[in-house]
C-alpha cells in the first residue's frame, strides 16, 4: 500500500472517530433544510422559497461555516503529532514529508467532501422530491462541489498554519485570525474602500480584489449562478465581472494548490 | 563481535552545532551486529539529538555518519529505514484509535506483514486491549504499544530512548527480555536510559556524553577499570575485628564494611577468609550508577575524553 494512501485512511479513521464527519454532516444538512424551509420566514411566509434564495442565503451561511469548520479539523494536523510526538517518529519511518502532506490532504479532504456531499445532498433530495429534481440538482450540484473546494482550500491553509508554528494553542489562535480576516475584514475593507475613496476602484479593480480571497470567490460562483435579482450589494456588481464560472472554478483549486505546495515547502525545511 | 562484519552504526567525528549551542562534538562510536550501546548522560546531554542524527532527521554539522551502509540523511537511506525501529521518548499515540488501529498504521507504513501485528500485541501483552481506544490505556501500556511498535518489522537496528519509563519491573524484566531476543537474532541495539540499575546485564557497552561531548566510552569492564572505582565488601559475624585488623587499615569504611581496589580484591577476599567467625561475604563490584556518576563528577577534572577503546580512528 502506497505511503500517501496509509495516512490518509489513518486520517480518514481518525474523523470518523472523532466524530468530525458525524457533526460536519448533521450541521450542513441542518442549515441547509432549515434554510429551504424557513428561510422566508423574514418575509412572512412559511414553507418552501426558491431555491435560488435558498443557495444565495446557504453560500452566505456556508462561507462562515465551512472555513472555519475545515481550519478547526485541520489546524492541529501537524503541529499536534509535533507536541505528541508522532511527527518525529513518522519521519523516521520509509514515507517522505510530501507523501505525509499529502497522505493527511486526502484523509482530511475526504472527511470534509463526504460531509458537505452528505449534509448539503440530503437536503437537495428532499427538496427535489417536492419540487423539481433536475434544476434542484443542477443547483444544488455547483453549490456542493465550490463547498468542497473551499473546505480544501482553508484545509489547505490550515497545513501552512499548522507548519509555521511549533505550539498549538499559537495555531488555534493564528486560525481563528485568518478567518475573521478572510470571512469579515476583507469584504469590510473593500467596502470601505469603494465608499471611502471616490473612484478608487474600477469595477474591474474591485474583481481582481476579491480574486484574493478564496470566500469571495465561493460566493461569486454561487451567485453568478443564481438569478440576480436575489442578489446585492458589493457581490452584484462582481458578478457582473468578465470571469466565468469556470474560471472562478480554477481560481478555486488555485487556492488549493498554492498552500498546500507552500505547506510541503515549509515542511521539506521544518527541523524538528 | 564477529570479525567480518561491517557495523551498524558508525560515527566518525561528528559533530552537530545549532545557531550557537554544540549539541554533539567530536563523537565517535561503532555499533555492531547484535551489540547492545547504552547511551547515557543527563537531560540535555545529547542524547537524543545523536539518535536524530542516527536516524537522518537531523544532518551533521561535520563528521560523517554511516547507518546500514548509508548516510541516513540520503536518499539511499530511505528504503533502510524498514529496517530500523524507533522508541522516541514521551511519544502518545493516536488517543481515538484503538491499539491495533495504531499499530495497523505503522505497519502499513513500513510495509510489514498483518500477522506480526498480533503477534506483537501480543508479546507486549496489549492482546485484551488492543480494541479499545489507546485514550483508555495506561502509562505502561501506552510504553508497551510504543514498544511493539519499535518492533515492527524484525529490525536490524533498534534505538529505544528511556524504553522503560513508566514501566512496573515485571514489565520492565519482560522488555529486556524482548531485547534480549531481538539481539541474539543479531540486531544491534541503541539503548538511552536513566534508570541504571537493571540496564547494566542487557548493555555491551556504553558511551557517556555530556555537554555534547564524550566523556568515557567502551566495554562496563573497561570503564570500570578505566574508572578504578574500588570493590565493596561486606562482611558479617566480625565484630569489629576489622577495624582492629591493620591490614585492613585503609580500606574499611564501616565495621563490617571495606572499599578494596579491584587489584587487591582478591587478596583481601582470601584473608577475610581465614579469619575466625566470618559467618558471610558480599563482594559489591562498582555498578553501573557508580562508573557513570564517576565519570560525570570527574568531567571538569579531564577535559580530554577518556577513551578507553580502538575506536578513533583517524
Amino acid at each position: 500500500m502506497s505511503p500517501v494512501l496509509s495516512v490518509a485512511i489513518k486520517e480518514f479513521q481518525d474523523g470518523l472517530r472523532n466524530r468530525w464527519l458525524i457533526s460536519i454532516t448533521l450541521i450542513f444538512a441542518i442549515l441547509s433544510l432549515g434554510l429551504s424551509y424557513y428561510g422566508s420566514v423574514a418575509s412572512g411566509e412559511i414553507g418552501l422559497t426558491s431555491i435560488s434564495s435558498t443557495i444565495a442565503s446557504l453560500s452566505s451561511l456556508a462561507v462562515f461555516l465551512i472555513p472555519l469548520i475545515a481550519l478547526l479539523l485541520a489546524y492541529d494536523s501537524f503541529v499536534g503529532e509535533q507536541e505528541s510526538g508522532t511527527l518525529l517518529l513518522l519521519l523516521t519511518y520509509p514515507i517522505s514529508h510530501s507523501q505525509l502532506l499529502l497522505g493527511k490532504f486526502v484523509g482530511q479532504g475526504a472527511i470534509m467532501a463526504l460531509a458537505t456531499v452528505l449534509g448539503f445532498g440530503s437536503a437537495a433530495v428532499l427538496l427535489g422530491f417536492q419540487m423539481d429534481f433536475a434544476s434542484v440538482m443542477h443547483s444544488f450540484g455547483l453549490f456542493i462541489l465550490t463547498a468542497i473546494l473551499l473546505g480544501l482550500c482553508f484545509i489547505s491553509i490550515a497545513y501552512v498554519i499548522s507548519l509555521v508554528v511549533s505550539e498549538k494553542s499559537k495555531a488555534a489562535g493564528l486560525a481563528l485570525i485568518l478567518w475573521f480576516f478572510f470571512i469579515l475584514v476583507f469584504d469590510l475593507g473593500l467596502l470601505a474602500v469603494l465608499v471611502g475613496m471616490e473612484d478608487g476602484l474600477s469595477q474591474q479593480q474591485l474583481v481582481n480584489l476579491m480574486l484574493l480571497n478564496p470566500a469571495d470567490i465561493f460566493r461569486m460562483v454561487n451567485l453568478a449562478s443564481l438569478d440576480t435579482s436575489d442578489v446585492n450589494g458589493v457581490l452584484a456588481v462582481a458578478i457582473n465581472g468578465s470571469i466565468s464560472p469556470l474560471g472562478l472554478l480554477g481560481l478555486q483549486l488555485a487556492w488549493i494548490v498554492t498552500p498546500l505546495v507552500a505547506a510541503g515547502f515549509i515542511f521539506n525545511r521544518k527541523t524538528l | 563481535m564477529t570479525t567480518h562484519s561491517q557495523p551498524i552504526v558508525e560515527l566518525t567525528n561528528v559533530n552537530k552545532h545549532y545557531d550557537k549551542v554544540k549539541a554533539l562534538q567530536g563523537i565517535n562510536l561503532k555499533v555492531m551486529p547484535g551489540e547492545v550501546l547504552g547511551l547515557f548522560g543527563h537531560n540535555g546531554a545529547g542524547k537524543t539529538t545523536m539518535m536524530k542524527l542516527i536516524l537522518g532527521i537531523i544532518k551533521a554539522t561535520s563528521g560523517t555518519v554511516n547507518v546500514l551502509n548509508a548516510d541516513p540523511i540520503s536518499s539511499q537511506a530511505f528504503e533502510s529505514r524498514k529496517h530500523i525501529g524507533y522508541l522516541p521518548e514521551n511519544v502518545s499515540f493516536y488517543d481515538h484509535l484503538t491499539g491495533k488501529e495504531v499499530l495497523t498504521y505503522f505497519a502499513r507504513l513500513k510495509k510489514v506483514p498483518k500477522q506480526q501485528i498480533t503477534d506483537l500485541l501480543e508479546q507486549v501483552g496489549l492482546t485484551h486491549a488492543m480494541n479499545r481506544a489507546v485514550k483508555t490505556y495506561s502509562k505502561g501500556m501506552r510504553q508497551r504499544l510504543g514498544l511493539a511498535q519499535a518492533f515492527l518489522g524484525q529490525p536490524k537496528l533498534l534505538l529505544l530512548d528511556e524504553p522503560t519509563v513508566g514501566l512496573d519491573p515485571i514489565a520492565t524484566q519482560e522488555f529486556y527480555q524482548s531485547v534480549d531476543k531481538l539481539k541474539s537474532t543479531g540486531a544491534s541495539i541503541i539503548l538511552c536510559s536513566h534508570v541504571l540499575p537493571g540496564v547494566e546485564q542487557h548493555i555491551d557497552k556504553a558511551i557517556i556524553i555530556s555537554g555534547g561531548k564524550p566523556l568515557a566510552q567502551g566495554s562496563l569492564q573497561e570503564l570500570r577499570q578505566q574508572a578504578q572505582l574500588p570493590v565493596t565488601i561486606k562482611t558479617q559475624g566480625l565484630n569489629g575485628a576489622l577495624v582492629t585488623d591493620e591490614r585492613f587499615g585503609d580500606f574499611v569504611v564501616a565495621a563490617d564494611e571495606l572499599k578494596v581496589p579491584e587489584e587487591k580484591n582478591l587478596e583481601v577476599v582470601k584473608q577475610l577468609l581465614e579469619m575466625n567467625n566470618i559467618s558471610n561475604l558480599q563482594v559489591l563490584p562498582a555498578d553501573l550508577e557508580q562508573v557513570y556518576q564517576y565519570y560525570l563528577s570527574h568531567e571538569h577534572l579531564s577535559q580530554k575524553p577518556v577513551n578507553t577503546t580502538e575506536e578513533t580512528k583517524a
